[in-house]
């Protein structure tokens, strides 16, 4: 058991440094010359190699890896072309807003999806179960942006329920954090709570066939107790993996929800960091997203064993 | 529209019967209903009342939709053509933009679909054949597979200059690792079959064994994958687009009309919801063209997802 998860958890190091290598070869590869960029339309060719130098972009690829990937494990992102901060302070400001949009959303989203789910499996075949899968299908198919403006032109502009767009910081008021997050986070949880929805159906079909679930009915027990209780918990692994799993759609989605609604957080700074072709900045956020997902997902791996005591490595 | 590819193993007459059993479910006619009229619409579009998608006119700015202009003609006498969706922030008429984009949508969500298959074939079938190979290819992928979708791909448009090709590529390469997964699982499923190791001993060359006994059986899952990936590419592709990193304007794609849409949105909501509506019943149409190919030719993979 314990040397289950220690090999789990060591197998994770060469992901990350194939995730470490593709992004360094990825932005390293491009045409153009960060230290032009950086010097600005003046500089002679004198002051963009002197940057060229100082930044280390004049040594070999393979020393310039190892150079940058041991800068990382001491916390050193570098220094952002464009923003002129370290990458490591440019994150630690953006954080909040991005953390606050993902815990709401994942909260709100399985609050949503696993009783709709559990409820499409106990009515499968009926029309209630048809109108949770074609929600389903619909939320894999709508774009999030469009989803995020179809609600601010309804909550914002028409009915002037909430505000249109921006963020309010935690501590700034919990009032108006809590208001400007709730259209963004319901614009982000529609495709993850199509997601969690469709697996916990599944998950429920396949347990509400077992004899213990006769069992728990034959003595009495009330349909609630039946399904939350005895289905549900048994019904766990597949949902919490593929909740797991849904962390990358909810990266790609807070990418795209912190623009429509203007929230300055990680995603944002991706797009920025991507338009003015920073690339320490790149980098940094891809990996930094990258290594969330790959965590989250042994942190799944490790939660089978309380999920369910059956499973035995 | 897959009927040609079907298992090769299938006879004709049963072809048939799949094809009518398929199209009996009502949820896929409605799903093949639609991709057809897209298809149509995409390959008729100077035909069905549009103008010039990238004809500017100043005088024309944020008409709001049903907005009718009188023309002249050089005999004296007028018509009047209908702005049916509006016109955006440079007076483009939205619906010839709306029309025309059909087309680069459905390219990008087929010429996607079919390369990331084709890509993720070859290298599936060699990883899952070759034992040495495999272990290197694997650990790429899952590298490749740890990096959200859509952050690889806005990562790769700041490698290239954004444009068509480098966007179709940008979508590629994620989509890829699933492929050469599911690829190989079933290779090592039936790389133990009777008929397989039957083959080996006549002698059949590596090459020809895998295109011809085990690369039949990767056809049905491939397909199903091939469809939800064609839905994927047209998601992504809109919303590169709107972030800003997609096909720039000239050339017009649903996701960058309503890109161009954002900054008016208050005032001309139209410019966004049209395209969004379009895009959104293809995207759904696939999803439920490949879910009804899923429950006829996946049944393992239709009961558990």
């Amino acid at each position: 058991m314990t040397g289950y998860i220690l090999r789990r958890i060591a197998s994770t190091v060469p992901v990350m440094l194939i995730v470490a290598a593709l992004v360094f070869l990825m932005l390293r590869l491009t045409p153009g010359d960060p230290a032009a960029i950086i010097a600005g339309d003046n500089a002679n060719a004198d002051q963009i190699a002197a940057i060229r130098n100082r930044l280390g972009l004049d040594a070999p690829l393979l020393l310039q890896f190892f150079q940058w990937l041991g800068n990382l494990l001491r916390g050193d992102f570098g220094e952002s072309f464009y923003f002129k901060k370290t990458v490591a302070e440019l994150i630690a400001s953006r954080l909040e807003p991005t953390l606050a949009l993902s815990v709401a959303t994942i909260v709100l989203a399985v609050a949503i999806a696993v009783p709709l789910g559990v409820l499409a499996a106990y009515k499968r075949g009926t029309i209630i179960d048809k109108i949770v899968m074609g929600f389903s299908v619909l939320g894999f198919s709508v774009p999030v942006f469009v989803i995020g403006y179809s609600l601010i032109y309804l909550f914002a502009i028409q009915l002037n329920w909430l505000p249109v767009q921006g963020y309010q910081r935690i501590g700034d008021g919990f009032g108006g954090f809590l208001q400007r997050l709730l259209m963004p986070a319901l614009t982000l949880s529609v495709i993850y709570v199509a997601l969690i929805a469709r697996m916990t159906r599944a998950s429920v079909i396949d347990v509400l066939e077992e004899d213990y679930i006769r069992t728990a009915r034959a003595k009495g027990q009330s349909e609630l107790k039946v399904l939350f209780k005895h289905a549900l918990r048994n019904a766990s692994v597949p949902i919490v993996t593929v909740i797991g799993l849904g962390i990358a759609l909810l990266i790609g989605g807070v990418v795209v929800t912190e623009s429509v609604f203007s929230i300055p957080g990680l995603g944002r700074l991706t797009v920025d960091a991507v338009l003015a072709r920073d690339f320490p900045t790149i980098q940094a956020v891809i990996l930094l997203f990258s290594l969330v997902y790959v965590l989250v997902n042994l942190a799944v791996d490790v939660a089978y064993t309380a999920l369910d005591p059956r499973i035995r490595y | 529209m897959s009927v040609e590819t079907t298992p090769l193993a299938v006879p004709p007459a049963r072809k048939t019967a799949w094809f009518s059993r398929l199209a009996g479910d009502a949820g896929t006619l409605f799903a093949l209903g639609v991709i057809v009229v897209m298809v149509l619409v995409a390959l008729l579009a100077p035909w069905l009342g549009t103008k010039n998608p990238s004809e500017i006119s100043p005088s024309l700015r944020n008409k709001t939709p049903g907005f009718e202009q009188t023309i002249r003609n050089d005999d004296g006498s007028s018509h009047v053509f209908k702005y049916r969706m509006g016109t955006d922030s440079l007076g483009r008429d939205i619906y010839s933009r709306v029309i025309y984009g059909a087309r680069v949508s459905l390219i990008i969500g087929g010429t996607v679909a079919l390369l990331s298959i084709a890509i993720g074939l070859v290298i599936g079938l060699v990883a899952g054949y070759i034992r040495w190979l495999d272990a290197i290819v694997l650990r790429l992928m899952d590298g490749l597979m740890a990096i959200p979708a859509i952050l690889l791909a806005i990562g790769l448009i700041s490698v290239f200059r954004a444009g068509l090709g480098s966007v179709i590529v940008a979508i590629i390469v994620p989509e890829v690792p699933r492929v050469v997964r599911l690829v190989r699982a079933i290779v090592l499923s039936v790389r133990g079959e009777p008929y397989v190791e039957a083959s080996i001993c006549a002698g059949t060359p590596t090459p020809l064994l895998l295109i011809r006994h085990i690369l039949p059986n990767t056809v049905p899952a491939l397909i199903v994958q091939g469809t939800f990936i064609c839905a994927n590419a047209m998601l992504i592709e809109a919303i590169l687009s709107f972030l800003g990193v997609g096909i720039p304007p000239e050339t017009p794609t649903w996701g960058n009309i309503m890109a161009e849409g954002r900054g008016l949105f208050r005032l001309y909501p139209h410019n966004i919801f049209f395209p969004g509506i379009c895009l959104a019943l293809t995207v759904l149409a696939v999803n439920m063209l490949g879910d009804g190919l899923r429950d006829r030719l996946d049944p393992k993979l239709a009961k558990r997802v």
